[in-house]
């Protein structure tokens, strides 16, 4: 949610990262930046966190 | 630290906190050692959970005001003067009538408001009831409407993070005890994958459409609203059909602080334990206008409000911190017209809604009553 806030907010190009404790975090974000046409920079494990980032494409 | 607080804004944060001061700083503040003062717009105080009654018409207009005067504590001085430059460098606030206020510890609380421009033909094609105006003309649309399909439009982000379900499951019954639902069709869209952020309400949420009939359409973020062709299209690429379109328009924070550069889209960055801005010692954050990742709701600002009074004050009087914010949101969330239930959760608890009760409901519509004492900090 705050995700798709934020993107309202930034520059097309610029990366923000998400950090969640919530596994459904890392499965539904590119599933829905794959929909929506924004770009999945990268998504990893940090253990007791996942790191998501995301690229604003239009 | 010196000793003049300055509250900007007068809706549920900045009233809990400056009454919740008065109570704990009275020896101070009658012997002039300290001062409140608060800036807010309006002499009324309106109590915004009452406004999910009016589109159905469940409650009286003059339930949803007092006069502010009368809901803050006498000793803080209440001006009428919108803040509209806060410099944080300087400690000093301008508001409209150009007057500056020196401030040595400064509490932000200045809310969100709606942004339907935001969104093309929103504001010409849909009814909203997160202001009066909008929930007086979304009852006249529901008093006229008999059958047809209804749209129940979440953007992002909104505050009360209920409202949402909660309206949708009133429709369904003021229509059904209408008699037009079976030619009516109730759709529910949502910009995640679920039914709602918060994880254990969408489960609930679910089957609890399924079994009313209610669609949904996960996923959609709006792109625009023709209200001509009343259809309302998303950014993922779909396009409804409505003959009445109800929205949860996006929010931002208030503009006074895009306009000081406090923070993109008005919310400020906040320590989400001290509720300090970042960056700042002397000013704090509290409500709906943190860009803390919680719910922005009544009691969350209660809640945060709490914090806050404790800290200022154990600041001021001995220098040094009472205690976190643990992230705690309370929501009572009514499922009907006459069941209700309730979440809570904090940073560490995730939430869990319990069994949908008429007794919770009661609770609900008695707490209406109480959010009065609460803005008073007697509660
Ligand atoms: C329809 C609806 C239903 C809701 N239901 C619930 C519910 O059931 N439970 C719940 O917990 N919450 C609910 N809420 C949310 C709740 O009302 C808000 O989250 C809460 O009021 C936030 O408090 P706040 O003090 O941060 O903001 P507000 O109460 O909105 O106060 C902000 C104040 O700042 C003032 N202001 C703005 N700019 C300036 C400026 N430049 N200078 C001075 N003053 C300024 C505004 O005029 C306003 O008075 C609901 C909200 C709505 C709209």
């Amino acid at each position: 949610m705050e995700l798709i806030a934020t993107l309202k907010l930034i520059e097309i190009g610029d990366e923000i990262e998400v950090l969640s404790t919530d596994k459904g975090t890392a499965a539904d974000v590119p599933e829905w930046v794959a929909k929506v046409g924004h770009e999945m920079v990268e998504v990893v494990d940090h253990g007791d966190h996942w790191s998501v980032v995301v690229r604003k494409a239009k | 630290m010196g000793n003049r607080i300055l509250i900007v804004g007068g809706g549920l944060a900045g009233t809990i906190i400056a009454n919740g001061l008065c109570r704990q700083l009275g020896t101070q503040l009658r012997k002039g050692d300290i001062s409140i003062t608060m800036l807010g717009t309006s002499d009324k105080h309106l109590y915004q959970p009452g406004l999910l009654y009016v589109p159905f018409g469940k409650i009286r207009e003059t339930e949803l005001f007092r006069d502010q005067r009368k809901v803050l504590d006498k000793r803080v001085p209440y001006h009428i003067d919108p803040a509209t430059n806060i410099d944080v460098d300087a400690k000093k606030v301008t508001t409209q009538s150009g007057k500056v206020h020196e401030y040595d510890y400064l509490v932000i609380a200045t809310g969100s408001r709606l942004m339907l421009q935001n969104i093309p033909g929103m504001e010409e094609g849909a009814h909203w009831f997160y202001d009066l105006d909008g929930a007086r003309k979304m009852r006249d649309a529901l008093n006229e409407f008999d059958g047809g399909k209804i749209i129940v439009n979440v953007n992002v982000p909104h505050k009360c993070p209920v409202a949402p379900l909660e309206i949708t499951f009133m429709l369904y019954d003021y229509l059904a005890s209408k008699g037009v639902m079976d030619k009516t069709e109730i759709t529910y869209t949502y910009p995640i994958g679920r039914l709602h952020a918060l994880e254990p309400l969408a489960e609930w949420a679910k089957p609890a459409m399924d079994q009313n009939g209610i669609k949904y359409e996960t996923f959609f973020n709006t792109k625009e609203v023709d209200p001509a062709a009343k259809t309302i299209t998303s950014e993922e690429g779909e396009t409804l059909d409505y003959d009445l379109l109800v929205t949860i328009p996006p929010h931002n924070g208030a503009e006074v602080i895009t306009d000081s550069g406090l923070g993109d889209g008005g919310w400020v960055p906040t320590d989400r334990n001290k509720l300090l801005r970042e960056g700042s010692s002397d000013v704090f954050v509290c409500g709906d206008t943190t860009n803390i990742p919680i719910s922005k709701a009544g009691s969350t600002a209660h809640f945060e409000a709490d914090t806050i009074v404790d800290n200022l004050v154990s600041l001021m009087t001995e220098g040094r911190w009472a205690r976190d914010y643990d992230g705690k949101v309370f929501c009572f969330v009514e499922t009907g017209m006459s069941t209700g239930t309730y979440v809570w959760f904090n940073y560490t608890t995730p939430p869990n809604p319990g069994a949908p009760s008429q007794m919770i409901h009661w609770f609900k519509l008695a707490y209406n009553r109480l959010y009065w004492l609460s803005a008073r900090g007697l509660l």
